[in-house]
């Protein structure tokens, strides 16, 4: 087992707090079948980097551990990774989170051997899904997004706060809380605009990791990818809570098979 | 933010996306904080395949960086080269930009960076 970041210093009163979708999302990426698919992919014979993104990053728990454990999951400590979040104190959080679990991981490897485990890490940014960044450039996305089925969305704001003034009210507050898991209709508002953009957003070796509760009806989101044609295949990697056959999370993995 | 991260980030406008002159965003009143970073020119000649050389460049003499060299080396040409690899590591590894703005030189729109974190949420009339 991987240890997981240390989150103590985030303030869960308006970031999201690490629950069972986060630690699947550790799960997944850690197990042998995706750390083999990730190797394929990225570690052999010396590609370029690969550029890792999180998509609301939260406490930043996620991106966290597969920065600092980067040669575990990819082969190679020569990732780069980065964050987005809608919430400037989940973006916060995460630059701590990140920076305790790379010096955890750095003391950890040093008492073993003098080699970099950790990938390098460039920041976190506040925007919407993957707005800010250049088309094409991602070549592992993770997002475990707003997935509860909810009667309305969070009401946008003319503008979003960036600075970090403590005076913030209730009602900032439980905003920036319902920003984290409200999802619309099916829990899918957010989701079905991310995995439309994904053929831009990602390179042509790209994949994603998004999680899907069972009312997001993850079938027909995969039926739905694989119509695309062109290669594109999406397959449960992981899940977890079975409850009366139906899995409560899973996550799925998007990418395009192309031609050798 | 490190400088690399510039070579990655674009305008959220969607009409943006489309003109060239999107990216790279241009820095405006930028302060630069200074991280040591133990050097790792196998990682820098690694990287060296994914960086928009062109946009590099422009950032850098933007931050008020001494002049890259006009074509982006070969790797092997970085490897043999000890300054360049300093140089590219100090400025996109080391080199963090805390408080300015990242302006866009097609629609013009300036996104604020406060406390390390550029803030590309747009307003509802621009979305």
């Amino acid at each position: 087992m991987l240890p997981t970041p240390d989150t103590s210093h985030v303030p869960y009163e308006r970031v999201y707090e690490p629950a069972e979708d986060s630690f699947l999302l550790l799960d997944t990426l850690s197990s042998s079948s995706e750390t083999q698919f990730l190797h394929d992919t990225f570690s052999s014979p010396k590609p370029t980097i690969p550029f890792v993104v999180e998509l609301g990053t939260g406490s930043g728990v996620v991106l966290a551990f597969i920065t600092a454990h980067a040669k575990t999951l990819f082969g190679t400590s020569q990732i780069l990774t980065a964050g987005v979040d809608m919430n400037a104190f989940a973006c916060r959080a995460t630059i701590t989170t990140v920076a305790k679990a790379q010096a955890d991981a750095a003391a950890e490897s040093n008492s073993n051997s003098s080699e970099t485990t950790h990938g390098l890490y460039l920041g976190s940014v506040m925007g919407d899904l993957a707005a800010p960044l250049r088309s094409h450039s991602v070549d592992v996305l993770v997002f475990n997004p707003p997935y509860v089925p909810t009667s309305e969305m969070p009401s946008r704001p003319e503008t979003f706060r960036e600075d970090f003034s403590p005076k913030t009210t209730f009602d900032d507050d439980s905003y920036l809380l319902a920003l984290s898991y409200a999802g619309g209709a099916d829990g899918m508002e957010t989701t079905d605009r991310l995995i439309d953009g994904l053929p831009e957003i990602l390179s042509p070796r790209g994949c994603a990791y998004v999680l899907l509760c069972a009312q997001n009806k993850p079938e027909l989101v995969k039926e739905r990818i694989r119509a695309w044609g062109g290669g594109w295949r999406a397959e449960t990697v992981g899940s977890s809570g079975k409850t009366a056959g139906w899995e409560k999370l899973q996550i799925v993995r998007i990418w395009r098979d192309t031609a050798p | 933010m490190k400088v690399l991260s510039l070579n990655f980030l674009t305008c959220a406008v969607k009409a943006c996306k489309s003109s060239s002159s999107s990216y790279p965003l241009h820095p405006q009143d930028a302060e630069l904080v200074q991280d040591e970073i133990e050097l790792n020119p196998d990682m820098l000649i690694n990287v060296l395949p994914r960086l928009d050389w062109a946009a590099l460049r422009t950032t850098s003499s933007e931050l008020g960086f001494p002049p890259l060299p006009e074509q982006a080396p070969t790797q092997e040409e970085l490897q043999a080269d000890e300054k360049l690899v300093r140089d590219l590591h100090h400025l996109l590894l080391e080199t963090q930009i805390s408080e300015g703005k990242l302006v866009c030189a097609n629609c013009g729109h300036s996104y604020a960076v406060k406390e390390g974190i550029a803030n590309f949420l747009l307003p509802s009339h621009l979305v």
